[in-house]
């Protein structure tokens, strides 16, 4: 192997073999994805989201939750996801369209939350949660996002955004209440929008055995 | 001083080695500014890196720690230690190795080192923006490309001329034969930037459409490991191994074998990160597939380190040099046999989403590469200052400190995440006591940073000796042992 030339055609090749299955089929293939009509509401699938959940989408990249949390239903011969109350179904290509950044995650260092919209759908349960994971999850190792809220004195009547049902040590003085800012109200309005049951034909709900 | 070159021992063919001492002094000192530059700068991110990730892991099992300060989140700390270690650290680290080795297996000397020069602080700066873009909240959240979309370009900018100058290291190199570790640096300084382009193109820059990224986003994260430090670290094994013991390598096609199998199987991993996600199944089974065929050149490759050793592991005892690059070329081989048993979708199911991988991931980033670096400065740094390491202990307490820290971490992290993984498996079990089995696992996991940390300011402090006072304090090599020393050289080896 004295040929420079020969050299550098054989990495370029080995290189582009793999640059073509691997970056430039899903370019070409999942970068198009398109939703596709909901026949019992007329509207589409999967459902479009509000703005303030694709802002919260930049909460929660800023924040790095994607670090501890996955957002995938595997499929199940696999893995236990279904079986274990994840989802219903299988997460397939479709199920992200919508992602800015599609997080699917490494780890479960904490629960997977593609469906964390259906199993919660309290917002103040989230806030609560964020500002002070132990208050609702005794033994979680969550840190506590208090830096998205903030304490301020009740000035005449008490906020409708304030975190209900604060207790102990964190609960704020009397007098004074914990309010969400933007980035907390945008980050649990995208935990409400992660709900990934409903129906896509290519990923058919398991049948009971 | 004149112990017989490698190449001239490795190659029949060619004439005898017209490298003289003189000549190759020349070419080391050619290239001195900008790789201690690059191997400083490292250092420092180093133990910026190591720290936060020290915090990270003690948050973990303290998630009340700094739990109002924003930029001191978890999810923060960590990307900002991934990306400090791996940009900040790792690639400086291994642009310094390569370029001192394509030089001197070029046969040239480093022409213009100020372009150089400024490449590496320009990095630095990249490094720096990226770092702050992290911590103040502007992260991607993508693995391995948390940075900015300010920072990437910085970044891209400084390798592209580094890229470039080895390359035309390269075209006017001197010598016919173009020894092994010549073929994985001139493929791993062509890869890299394609890798970093290609994935910050297609993720930071202009990002495609969800559904797309988790291909593109595993295969980047994969390969700048397979075929970027992989590479400079198996060139640096190629270099100094046969270097230090003073005998050619085992086998010349085994080498090549090694080489190509690499090329083409490394390339097609990355999918097995994303075993049953929602992606086309071939893909992830091309994945799987490859990662399984790289038992061929991990096996091939250590098959030959270890016939060239063969016969000559008495030089461990007094080479520092090549203690640390043999711990780091058995920790190749573990860490990719380990690779493909993880790929393997039985096992994966297990260890999927569980510490097992980030024992896994430090495995390879530190007893490989980082234990394989360290290596290649004791050796490279004394011929760049012209002076001795100050003390033979220190070296001694910065390889153990780091081995026994490393395999402490690599072993917690492993059954802690396999009990992890067996309760997120297990139908039966709650996702609390996933928590549980690993808490305690994550504590050693706390301990072992700092045993790592210690190697590193004793490492940090001989290199500062180094640059300060270059060889004041001793005349003769750092040997760990020097009444076995067989070495005819005058420096440190």
């Amino acid at each position: 192997m004295n040929k420079l030339p020969l050299i550098f055609v054989g990495i370029f090749l080995t290189f582009t073999s793999a640059w073509i299955g691997l970056v430039a089929y899903p370019t070409l293939n999942l970068a198009n994805v398109e939703p596709i009509p909901d026949e019992e509401t007329g509207g589409v699938l999967p459902p479009t989201t509000s703005g303030m959940a694709i802002a919260g989408q930049k909460v929660y990249a800023s924040a790095g939750c994607m670090y501890c949390h996955s957002q995938q239903v595997r499929w199940a011969p696999l893995s236990t996801d279904i079986a274990k109350g994840l989802g219903t179904r299988q997460t397939v290509a479709r199920d992200y369209i919508r992602e800015k950044v599609a997080f699917l995650g490494t780890m479960r260092t904490g629960p997977d939350l593609s469906n964390i919209g259906v199993r919660q759908t309290d917002a103040n349960w989230h806030h609560l949660h964020l500002f002070e994971p132990r208050t609702v999850t005794e033994w979680s190792i969550m840190p506590s996002y208090r830096y998205l809220y903030k304490t301020q004195k009740i000035s005449g009547q008490p906020s409708n955004d304030a975190i209900q049902g604060l207790r102990g040590p964190h609960a704020p003085k009397p007098g004074y209440e914990v309010v969400p800012s933007v980035d907390a109200k945008a980050l649990v309005a995208y935990m409400l929008s992660l709900k990934k049951n409903y129906k896509l034909p290519e990923s058919p709900e398991p049948t009971a055995k | 001083m004149n112990s017989p070159s490698l190449l001239s021992t490795i190659n029949p063919a060619t004439e005898p080695d017209k490298l003289d001492s003189v000549e190759r002094a020349e070419i080391d000192a050619s290239t001195r500014g900008p790789v201690l530059l690059f191997f400083g700068t490292a250092i420092f991110w180093l133990l910026m890196g190591s720290l936060l990730g020290l915090i990270s892991a003690w948050k973990i099992t303290n998630p009340g720690l700094f739990d109002s300060i924003s930029w001191l989140t978890f999810g923060r700390l960590r990307p900002a230690h991934l990306n400090l270690v791996a940009y900040g650290w790792a690639v400086p680290a291994a642009i310094g190795v390569g370029l001192w080795l394509t030089a001197r297996l070029c046969r040239v000397p480093l022409l213009h080192a100020k372009l150089l020069i400024s490449s590496a602080i320009v990095w630095n700066l990249g490094i720096l923006v990226g770092l702050s873009g992290i911590l103040i909240g502007d992260g991607r959240s993508i693995e391995w490309l948390e940075f900015p979309a300010y920072a990437t370009p910085i970044l891209f900018i400084a390798y592209a001329c580094i890229s470039v100058w080895t390359i035309i290291m390269f075209r006017f190199r001197k010598s016919g034969h173009i020894y092994v570790s010549q073929w994985y640096l001139f493929a791993a300084f062509l890869w890299f930037p394609w890798l970093y382009a290609t994935a910050n193109i297609l993720l930071v820059w202009q990002p495609v459409q969800g559904p797309a990224q988790g291909a593109i986003n595993w295969w980047y994260a994969h390969n700048v490991l397979g075929l970027w430090f992989t590479p400079i670290g198996l060139a640096a094994a190629y270099y100094f191994i046969p270097k230090v013991i003073g005998r050619p390598i085992h086998s010349y096609y085994l080498s090549i074998l090694g080489f190509w199998s690499l090329a083409l199987f490394y390339s097609w991993n990355g999918m097995h990160h994303l075993i049953g996600g929602p992606f086309p199944a071939w893909m992830v089974s091309a994945s799987v597939v490859a990662s399984v065929m790289m038992f061929i050149p991990v096996i091939t490759t250590a098959i030959n380190h270890h016939m060239t050793m063969k016969g000559h592991f008495e030089a461990l005892n007094w080479s520092p040099t090549l203690r640390f690059i043999v711990f780091g070329a058995v920790s190749y081989t573990v860490v990719s046999l380990q690779g493909t048993s993880m790929a393997i979708p039985a096992l994966n199911s297990i260890t999927h989403f569980t510490d097992y991988t980030i024992g896994h991931a430090h495995l390879g980033l530190y007893a490989f590469f980082t234990m394989i670096m360290f290596g290649s400065m004791y050796y490279i740094v004394p011929r760049l200052v012209g002076g001795e390491w100050p003390c033979a202990n220190l070296i001694r307490w910065h390889f153990w400190l780091s081995a026994v820290g490393i395999i402490l971490m690599v072993g917690a992290l492993t059954l802690g995440g396999l009990l992890q993984g067996l309760a997120l498996y297990d139908v039966a079990s709650t996702f609390r006591s996933s928590i549980e089995f690993a808490t305690p696992f994550r504590v050693l996991r706390g301990i072992s940073g700092f045993i790592l940390m210690g190697g590193q300011l004793v490492f940090a402090y001989l290199f500062v000796q180094m640059l300060l006072k270059p060889g004041s304090q001793k005349k003769s090599p750092a040997h760990f042992d020097k009444s076995d020393n067989s070495s005819n050289d005058s420096v440190a080896i």
